[in-house]
């Protein structure tokens, strides 16, 4: 089934078309990743679909319903969350308030404990760290807020944006695998990446973004094999 | 000396209330939209000429209530007509829209009361005569920092436990990450107006029963020092906003209890001065505690 049917985004910052005109579909229960280098449009895209850009032209539907003019709050509320690039957790927040204000539109108090509960068994440094201030956490440790932030929202779709970035190796390493967690729990995933070989290694689909425009897909094995994808984002050998 | 103390001591403390209510307003604005808010003054005098009005024709405990209500309305409206659309503009732009409204509300007042100053009301009970020890002062000198206190623990209490409290500290962090956790900007930014509003009121009600007349410039010395004491106690900082009140509150009184009265507001500016030299942060300015 699809999921996010993307057609024709158009979005324009002030004169300059960062989106050309984009189509693509996330299928329910996959990790559908988009890779390119700075300036493609990755980011771009994630905000016109969370409802931060209004796109100029084109449509987002998401389960069937046209989300193209909805605002934020409504798309958060229809099952989109977003762990936004750079983790922005609220540093002026304590770990726990940061997965609470994640379910801020949900009204069901049991369970969002249970859900807190939940994040904490899968992130058990968070639980350490329960009472502290988010912005003293270590990159790693608020990387794994941002997704348990998101988590919260109870999303059927999860957008990710550059969720490796900054971080040392071995964290990026337990990123992934927490992405391929999420997956097998039948969370789907749209996943942004510089990191392309990670990010393909893990994606059931991959889109290649250049200035504005989507110039090749393929499953992720397909791309991970392409000569020119690997001549542009995988390194050669 | 102690005896000739006293009653400047009670009312440094009393004014400094007066002044806290005030400042909360102007930080909480801040701490929000990064946005000093020029016309919060003019919103304390119009609510001293809300009581004017009001109170000529309902009974004093009913024209309060009202009062506070009418401000909040005002409040509310100066944000929703002059700040909100121009949410994505320069914060200069804001800034100067604030500038333009609090000049449109003193003209406004200038117009309806044609200039003359206007007759408080005597507001009974608040305004009756009390003596401590050597000190005759008013009922309202001794209420006024035990309200400020309640009322500034109650809005704590509202920022650190209740859900729009966190949201509130949430935008105040990050208006873009708060959108996309489900957060309505505007409303916790409409609620910020409703506070700041609500306790310039509850302050208006304070401040002028001390005084027997409003003018449409009146309210702009006080205002003027409750954003100095704002910045005194670092602006965006509640607690410091009210210890920087009740800090001036108290110095202002004393320097006149030592003869020099003409020189008190002066003192305020020239802290002010000091403060922006010597610590622009303030008593309690923002902690950065971000990691990069």
């Amino acid at each position: 089934m699809i999921m996010l049917k993307v057609t024709d985004l158009k979005v324009n910052y002030g004169g300059i078309e960062a989106l050309k005109g984009i189509s693509f579909d996330v299928r329910q229960g996959q990790i559908v990743t988009l890779i390119g280098a700075n300036g493609a449009g990755k980011s771009t895209t994630l905000r016109a679909i969370s409802g931060l850009v209004k796109p100029s032209d084109g449509s987002i539907n998401f389960m069937g319903r046209d989300i193209t003019a909805f605002n934020s709050q409504k798309i958060v509320a229809e099952g989109v969350a977003m762990v936004p690039e750079g983790r922005r957790v609220f540093a002026n927040l304590t770990v726990k308030e940061n997965l609470k204000i994640g379910a801020y539109l949900r009204k069901d108090k049991d369970e969002i404990e249970e859900g807190i509960k939940d994040i904490y068994r899968r992130f058990p440094r968070l639980k350490e760290r329960e009472w502290q201030l988010a912005g003293t956490l270590s990159g790693g440790e608020q990387q794994m807020l941002a997704v348990g932030r998101a988590m919260m929202a109870k999303p059927k779709l999860l957008m990710m944006d550059e969720p490796s970035l900054g971080l040392a190796p071995l964290v990026v390493k337990d990123i992934f695998s927490i992405i391929r967690d999420l997956k097998s729990e039948g969370i789907t995933i749209l996943l942004i990446e510089q990191n392309a070989n990670a990010a393909l290694r893990c994606a059931d689909f991959g889109f290649v973004m250049e200035t504005g425009r989507i110039t090749m897909t393929g499953s992720g094995q397909e791309l991970l094999v392409n000569e020119a994808v690997k001549n542009a984002y995988l390194g050669s050998n | 000396m102690i005896d000739k103390m006293l009653p400047y001591l009670l009312s440094g403390i009393s004014v400094g209330g007066q002044y806290a209510l005030i400042a909360v307003g102007y930080t909480m604005v801040y701490g929000i939209l990064r946005l000093i808010n020029f016309a919060h003054g003019d919103i304390f005098t119009a609510a001293g000429f809300f009581m004017v009005y009001i109170a000529a024709a309902l009974p004093v405990p009913l024209a309060i209530p009202l009062v506070v209500i009418l401000t909040v309305l005002l409040g509310v409206t100066v944000e929703r007509v002059a700040y909100k659309p121009l949410r994505s503009a320069p914060r200069m732009s804001v800034m100067i829209s604030a500038i333009g409204v609090s000049y449109l509300l003193q003209n406004l007042m200038w117009y309806v009361t044609g200039g003359l100053a206007k007759q408080y009301p005597v507001i009974p009970w608040i305004s009756d005569s009390v003596t401590i020890g050597s000190a005759t002062t008013k009922m309202v000198t001794l209420i006024t920092p035990v309200l400020t206190i309640l009322l500034v623990l109650a809005l704590v209490t509202i920022i650190q436990k209740t859900k729009i409290g966190m949201a509130m500290r949430a935008v105040s962090k990050d208006f873009e990450t708060a959108q996309l956790m489900g957060i309505k900007i505007n409303s916790v930014i409409s609620t910020t107006f409703v506070i700041g509003s609500l306790l310039a009121a509850v302050g208006s009600v304070l401040y002028f029963s001390n005084y027997t007349s409003v003018t449409p410039t009146v309210g702009a010395m006080p205002g003027l020092k409750a954003f100095v004491a704002a910045v005194f106690g670092g602006i965006g900082s509640i607690p410091g906003a009210v210890i920087g009140a009740f800090i001036i509150g108290i110095c202002e009184n004393i320097i006149k209890a030592l003869g020099y009265t003409t020189f008190s507001d002066a003192f305020t500016f020239a802290l002010l001065i000091v403060i922006l030299l010597f610590k622009p942060t303030g008593l309690f300015g923002e902690k950065t505690s971000e990691k990069v």
